[in-house]
């Protein structure tokens, strides 16, 4: 592959474009896992008292387990998010890049 | 009759148990009686897998074949084969003996085993399938000077390779020690042999299925389990709970955050390790390789988070039943004592677990699948360590990239075998040695040292040559000296009464070192390289976007 073809890609504005949304999108993801986890971290750490919380009254459950839950299912769910607004509108916008670089 | 024989099993156990227990060292496990249950589903196993290497040998040709399959494995196989590297035997007996005796704590360390996922795929996962080809060195040394960092990356590999090998081996051997009541020694060859004979024959082809076969299994096996176990208390995770609790030592306590959490630094340093050191592991990265794009690589890790995910849920949750289901039954404590020291030691609990629930039959299975783990993992260790010599140090250090596909293939097959007959030494060397901080020591490495070149070579421009190689020098040393000055090697293995490092876990501070060094030494650099490296950005930088000049699938 030539160095032209990067050139050309470079030149291209719409490449600035879905380079940005895409970092975004990632970052802001990345952002909200490391957050919800490293949040719950520290409730472990300075607070362990809220994750003793029972779920119901009585109940042995504590709130703990459905937070751990969320924190895996959520991730999992943005995962989701991820492939499918990248497999499908930014793939669409770089095939658009790649086929004006290549002409 | 059938309690008769439970009996007699029992009591086979528990004098075998105890008869090693007086003259035991830490952690090596007792050899049972012969389970011929477990090895008859070990050996169908083995018999399918061996089908599908002979069947992938015919279409392993070229170096491609070899190394990634040809970049023809779908995103929905790789994700089940990137699972099935994540859900080690470590995860399936640890994680669920960390839950039976810790409670809720070992659920809060297996959301830090999960949450890296994410973060590889946000960050990482489209680059890495649009700038490597076989290897991770392919990746780091993209713009930066080849014989440097190739050579670097290459050993960096082989030396998380290695040290993950002796884990996984150690583990085959004490594992099978217990489950299939075979000789240590004989389970290590058996491990050993079996791999190298999946690799050198079958390639990414073989490793990738028996990879997808194992991952199938372990989850239909947690799976069934946990149907069976839970059935036991109503399908309410509720009355587990309430039964757990009251019959804990600990009570209440481990429905909350408790002692193993209590040192939030090493925690965080733990999780950070296996965050990025996840993100740093050759027979992981390799695994973006072999599938044909971008699209496909990022599918795969959906599926693998999914899997991954479920499944840690799956076994926290059985842990949390076996305090109830085993921690009551003195048919699973030597010397039928309930709370003294459980049968095969503290990773057993979910295992005593399949066979409370499933019968003998099914503990067998269970015992198959574990093994099984093992070899799976081994063989993708090995490939990976087969292409760090071949492709990296041989055909593109030695050789310049002027050996042809045929010597090429030769290299990695020797490699492969010499891979095989180091791993089965080291893990007979290791065998009595307390080999825990060896899993601390191999994430350590990967996150401080593949990790930080990996992702600064695609995300930051200003790297040169001798920052990465400097840098990452000063990853792999500052975490090979936390390691040594830790409890784990300073005390436990050289016998010093105090640790000078008071944590466990190196990453906290051995990834920034890294980080630092190698931001300092590529901004100090002005030498012609320098300018070379920096150059080589923008295209490097296009082509990960993008995926123009990508490694393609191959033809079939």
């Amino acid at each position: 592959m030539s160095a032209d073809i990067y050139k050309k890609v470079r030149a291209n504005p719409r490449f600035a474009e879905l380079e940005g949304k895409r970092s975004r999108f990632a970052y802001l993801l990345t952002a909200i896992v490391m957050a919800s986890y490293y949040g719950m971290m520290a409730l472990v750490a300075f607070a362990p008292e809220v994750l003793r919380t029972p779920i119901s009254e009585g109940g042995m459950l504590t709130i703990g387990v459905p937070i751990g839950a969320a924190i895996i299912i959520g991730s999992w769910l943005l995962t989701g998010w991820f492939v499918s607004r990248s497999n499908g509108e930014f793939d669409q916008m770089n095939n658009e890049i790649i086929r004006e670089a290549s002409k | 009759m059938i309690n008769r024989k439970h009996l007699i099993g029992a009591a086979l156990l528990a004098l075998a148990g105890a008869g090693a227990f007086a003259a035991d060292a830490v952690g090596a496990a007792q050899k049972q009686p012969l389970n011929l249950t477990a090895i008859g589903m070990f050996f169908i196993f083995v018999v399918a897998t061996m089908g599908i290497t002979y069947w992938a040998a015919s279409r392993t040709k070229s170096t491609a074949d070899f190394y990634t399959a040809g970049g023809g494995i779908s995103g929905f196989q790789n994700g089940l084969a990137i699972a099935g590297d994540y859900m080690s035997a470590a995860t399936l007996l640890g994680l669920s003996a960390l839950t039976f005796s810790k409670g809720l704590d070992g659920f809060i360390y297996a959301i830090g085993f999960f949450v890296g996922w994410p973060v590889i795929l946000f960050l990482m996962a489209e680059r890495l399938r649009n700038l490597g080809k076989f290897t991770f060195a392919d990746i780091a040394s993209y713009r930066l000077d080849q014989g440097t960092i190739r050579t670097f990356a290459a050993f960096g590999s082989l030396t998380v390779v290695c040290f993950y090998l002796i884990v996984q081996m150690v583990g085959a051997g004490q594992l099978i020690k217990l489950l299939f009541g075979l000789d240590y020694a004989t389970a290590v060859v058996v491990v050993g042999v079996l791999m190298v004979i999946y690799v050198t024959f079958g390639g990414m082809i073989a490793t990738t299925w028996v990879q997808i076969i194992k991952a199938c299994l372990m989850l239909f096996g947690g799976t069934v389990l946990l149907f069976l176990s839970m059935s036991q208390f109503g399908f309410s995770l509720e009355e587990v709970a309430k039964k757990a609790v009251e019959v804990h030592k600990d009570g209440i306590k481990i429905m909350g955050p408790g002692s193993l959490m209590a040192d939030p630094v090493t925690a965080v340093s733990l999780s950070l390790g296996l965050v990025f050191g996840t993100a740093g592991l050759p027979h992981i990265m390799m695994r973006f390789f072999t599938v044909p794009n971008a699209k496909e690589a990022r599918k795969s890790v959906f599926v693998a988070s999914g899997c991954i995910g479920y499944f840690f849920m799956v076994v926290c949750a059985l842990g949390l039943i076996a305090i109830t289901i085993v921690g009551t039954n003195p048919e699973f404590y030597e010397g039928g004592v309930v709370g003294g020291k459980i049968i095969g030691g503290g990773n057993m609990p979910v295992m005593h677990l399949s066979k409370a629930v499933g019968g003998n039959l099914f503990l067998g299975f269970m015992s198959a699948v574990a093994f099984a783990t093992i070899l799976a993992v081994v063989s993708g260790l090995a490939l990976a360590g087969a292409s760090a010599i071949a492709h990296d140090i041989y055909a593109r250090v030695i050789c310049k990239g002027s050996a042809t596909e045929t010597q090429e293939m030769r290299v990695s097959k020797i490699a492969t075998i010499g891979l095989g007959v180091v791993a089965v030494l080291l893990g007979i060397l290791f065998e009595k040695q307390n080999i825990a901080f060896l899993v601390g020591l191999t994430f350590g490495i990967a996150a401080s040292t593949n990790f930080p070149i990996l992702i600064l070579s695609m995300y930051w421009r200003g790297l040169t040559t001798r920052g990465a190689l400097l840098g990452g020098l000063a990853g792999l040393i500052s975490a090979v000296t936390f390691v040594v000055l830790s409890k784990a090697v300073w005390v436990v293995v050289l016998g010093n009464a105090q640790a000078i490092f008071p944590y466990e876990q190196p990453a906290l501070f051995s990834m920034p070192l890294a980080f630092f060094f190698t931001w300092l030494f590529s901004v100090t650099d002005s030498s012609a390289r320098a300018k070379i490296d920096k150059a080589g950005f923008d295209d490097q930088y296009v082509r990960s976007q993008t995926g123009i000049g990508a490694a393609s699938a191959s033809a079939h």
